[in-house]
């Protein structure tokens, strides 16, 4: 059906101006996995949106969730006891190099930095995912159901990320999730100032990294200008009139200051990310998400005042000059005030495995400071403002009625370093189980290995 | 008053006390000592001279300068290992100036050592220890040689001589070919044993010698006494370092060790450890296709000695959450806390003051609020040879400049 309506519009939006985003350029082709109607009883829920339901039910039907709490399955419905088990929503990592850094991290498969031009809005990271990572499938037995692969930082602006489905497929398409606005990766500081730096190029300090920011956008805005003056010509002059020629770079800038593309900006210092909302101010676009933020506490009042997600680690720290600050309340602090949106991310194969570990250390660290954080409001660092950030929240991030079936059940509380996902489910379809190797996915390249060690 | 600041004032109280302080004691700790005595529950440990004076259920608390803690339960354990890390010889990674850990003349030079580049007064010295970890191995590296260099076992108590036991050899063998090895990893050998020929007899002609004087008399002092690290992953490789290692008659042991499992019963049988990554579970290279969870679990069930190393040193204290998840992938509890404890003290000759608890030996102890390799647990006290450690660090006075709301002046005027 969906297809169908595509064919009809088809037609109709080649006819629109060049630079109109509303045509999905390289579609997902994702379909769910088949699925059955289940019933999870007895569950420990955590719904990702503050809510805690002990004893509770879910039913799933179809891809989507139908109930959370209590209510009458269908007679005949597959029911799982969960037998006080915990459930939560699939988890969702904003901040991901899967399939761009893919395992093995030989030279070959380093396609996440494209360090030719401190500014290539042109590039897209879905075009460098190798589906094939083995690291999705160690994603997926992490619980994680929908993830963000981003371009790497080396650029002022790294291009466009995607958000994928965490299911195995021989291309990103069908990995692709279904209506998610694409993100564009920009960073701050000591990343892009040291890689053009070292080449004696623009920008080789952080006021050369702001000017090249800034001429991007007034070239952007004089691409909207153009586009609105040629389409707005009388039609008697638009027949002589030559349409501004298309140009990748400037559609996807053009897409962020018309909001249709999120921008999540690498960012470490305090002092930085303000002068950062300053030109978001400046261009009239808003900036998403701050990731990796190691000073995102010193002004948590003013991202939460602004609606801009911290996307965070709980520990790291040290490993650069703006890193220097980093410490293990940060995502807590940035979670305190009113209207915040804290989130837990990785940027990392082995982090993206253990998102439930990170934000339970996160969480801890928080409740020693005298913060009151319990599991219910932490489980959202993952889930749902994990999907705000991204722009996917209205489809999943958390367990109501009528969202995508992305569900979790951990052997044990999930807030604990001994807790395993049992069973993951994405749009209803049970894609990984823990006891049955029949469940879990292994990628072409590691079909096959270390044959000598298995006879 | 707030909870937390009420919290704080309790705490610096405490510690004044203690600071003034000869002798500690800690009542009713569930004390694990790393030795055959097992667990000993309900128990109480009287710390004074730096020593561990006694062990025993109700003992009587002597009268002067004593502080007292009631564990009411918490778990006591030996302070832990920070695995191999250069805490003290690096202070911000990417800043070169503050980073003494690696070698970058293009030589062969086993004498490297780190040691005397160490500094106390590094921010990662608290950072690390308030978490719980008494003891690290310094490492070293090189961007150019085979020979890593040499390093040393070292306290973090902060002090200028805090180091223990002997040096200890690193050597890199596997796919990080170095430059001086012709690119391939059976050069390495080829390079390894001219090496080792040359430390037994000079060479003739200094024209094709690999080493200088002091490195062959470094590398002549290890074929009598002291550790040698090979940090190697793939099964082949981890096979030819045994090899090595037994023609030589050098005391290996293994690190990284991705596909250590796939040789365990080898590598028991040569009675040589592994200090291993739990967490790496991923095919990055091609001598990792074996990475697996359970590799602590399968070489402990082999009769390998498992010590855990791995974290990037700044995050250190990552160890424990790492000890964790190979207990989570089968690995027993107290196996994990001996990957953390006896083993490391055992496996570098340091076992008479760190990594077990024992009446008359250096108190090394930690307090922890509930399970020490779980993430939601924390060290709630930290002894180091007989020392009450200062809870605070360079991030927990950051930590309290900024958790206040709404302050008057700017913050530069809050200095906890």
């Amino acid at each position: 059906m969906r297809y169908k309506i595509l064919l009809v519009l088809l037609p109709m939006l080649m006819m629109l101006p060049i630079g109109n985003l509303l045509a999905e350029d390289y579609p997902s082709t994702y379909a769910p996995l088949p699925s059955e109607p289940t019933l999870i009883t007895n569950a420990t829920i955590l719904t990702g949106a503050g809510e805690r339901l002990d004893n509770a039910s879910l039913l799933i039907s179809e891809g989507k969730i139908v109930f959370v709490g209590q209510g009458e399955a269908p007679a005949g419905t597959k029911t799982i006891d969960a037998g006080g088990r915990w459930v939560t929503p699939g988890l969702i990592d904003v901040h991901s190099h899967l399939g761009v850094y893919a395992s093995p991290g030989v030279k070959a498969h380093s396609d996440g930095n494209e360090m030719t031009n401190p500014a290539t809005p042109n590039v897209w990271a879905e075009h460098s995912v190798w589906p094939q990572d083995p690291g999705f499938s160690r994603a997926l037995a992490g619980g994680v159901t929908s993830l963000q692969v981003l371009p790497g930082s080396g650029n002022l602006i790294g291009g466009r990320g995607v958000t994928l489905k965490n299911v195995y497929s021989n291309s990103y398409q069908g990995m692709k999730f279904p209506g998610a606005p694409h993100g564009m990766k920009m960073a701050c500081g000591e990343n892009p100032k040291r890689v053009y730096g070292e080449r004696k190029q623009l920008p080789s300090t952080r006021m050369g990294n702001m000017a090249a920011y800034r001429a991007q956008w007034i070239e952007a805005q004089r691409y909207i200008d153009d586009l609105a003056a040629y389409e707005n010509k009388p039609a008697d002059e638009k027949k002589d009139a030559k349409a501004p020629e298309r140009d990748l770079r400037l559609e996807t800038l053009a897409g962020v200051l018309k909001g249709e593309i999120i921008v999540h900006m690498h960012c470490y210092r305090a002092d930085e990310m303000m002068t950062i909302l300053d030109m978001a101010e400046e261009f009239g676009y808003k900036v998403g998400t701050f990731h990796h933020g190691v000073e995102a506490y010193k002004l948590a009042d003013t991202l939460a005042s602004k609606g801009v997600c911290g996307a965070l680690w709980a520990d790291w720290w040290g490993f650069k000059m703006e890193a220097y600050d980093g410490i293990q309340e940060n995502i807590a602090i940035v979670d305190r005030p009113e209207g915040s949106c804290a989130v837990v991310h990785s940027d990392d194969a082995e982090g993206i495995q253990r998102l439930n570990q990170e934000a339970a250390k996160a969480m801890s660290s928080g409740n020693r400071a005298g913060l009151d954080i319990p599991p219910e409001r932490a489980i959202g660092w993952i889930t749902l403002n994990a999907a705000k950030s991204l722009g996917v929240d209205k489809q999943t991030g958390s367990l109501e009625t009528g969202k995508m079936a992305d569900v979790v059940i951990w052997n044990s509380n999930p807030f604990s370093v001994y807790a395993k996902a049992d069973h993951v489910y994405i749009d209803g379809a049970l894609v990984y189980d823990r006891e049955n190797p029949g469940l879990q996915p292994v990628s072409d390249f590691e079909l096959g290995q270390l044959l000598e060690v298995s006879k | 008053m707030n909870g937390f600041k009420l919290f704080l004032a309790g705490f610096l109280a405490t510690l004044s006390l203690v600071a003034q302080a000869d002798t500690i004691m800690i009542r009713n700790a569930n004390v694990h000592t790393m030795t055959g005595d097992g667990v000993l529950e309900d128990t109480d440990i009287l710390i004074s001279a730096g020593k561990i004076q006694k062990i025993g259920k109700d003992l009587p608390v002597p009268q002067d300068q004593v502080a007292v803690f009631d564990a009411k339960g918490k778990l006591l354990t030996p302070g832990l290992f920070a695995g191999i890390t250069s805490i003290g010889i690096t202070e911000v990674s990417a800043v070169e100036e503050s980073t003494d850990s690696s070698l970058a003349l293009n030589e062969m030079r086993p004498e490297f050592d780190v040691v005397p580049a160490y500094n106390p007064n590094s921010s990662l010295v608290p950072v690390t220890r308030i978490e719980g970890f008494s003891f690290t191995l310094l490492g070293a590296g090189s961007k150019g040689s085979i020979f890593g260099g040499q390093g040393r076992m070292v306290l973090l108590d902060g002090g200028y001589e805090s180091f223990i036991g002997d040096p200890v050899l690193f050597i890199n063998v596997g796919r990080d070919s170095s430059s001086l090895s012709g690119d391939s990893r059976a050069a390495q050998w080829m390079l390894l044993n001219q090496a080792m020929q040359e430390a037994d007899i000079p060479p003739v002609s200094t024209e094709t010698a690999l080493l200088t004087r002091a490195g062959r008399g470094t590398l002549s002092a290890f074929v009598t006494n002291g550790k040698v690290v090979f940090d190697v992953d793939r099964a082949s490789d981890i096979l030819e370092t045994l090899r090595f290692a037994k023609t030589y008659g050098l005391d290996a042991v293994i690190s990284g060790g991705t596909e250590a499992w796939m040789v365990a019963g080898q590598l028991a049988a040569a009675g040589v450890p592994v200090l291993l990554d739990p967490l790496s579970n991923l095919p990055r290279n091609f001598d990792m296709l074996g990475a697996r969870l359970d590799n602590a679990s399968i070489l402990n069930a082999a009769g390998v000695v498992v010590v855990i190393t791995g974290a990037e040193s700044h995050n250190a204290r990552k160890q424990r959450q790492m000890a964790g998840n190979a207990v989570s992938h089968g690995l027993p509890h107290e196996a994990g806390i001996a990957a953390l404890t006896s083993n490391p003290a055992s496996v570098f000759g340091v076992a008479d003051r760190q990594g077990s608890i024992v009446q008359d030996q250096p108190a090394n102890v930690v307090l922890w609020s509930g399970d020490p390799l779980d993430v939601t647990s924390a060290a709630e006290i930290v002894i180091i040879d007989g020392k009450l450690m200062p809870m605070e660090s360079r991030q927990t006075k950051l930590r309290d400049r900024y958790l206040p709301q709404n302050p008057e002046l700017p913050r530069a005027y809050i200095k906890p």
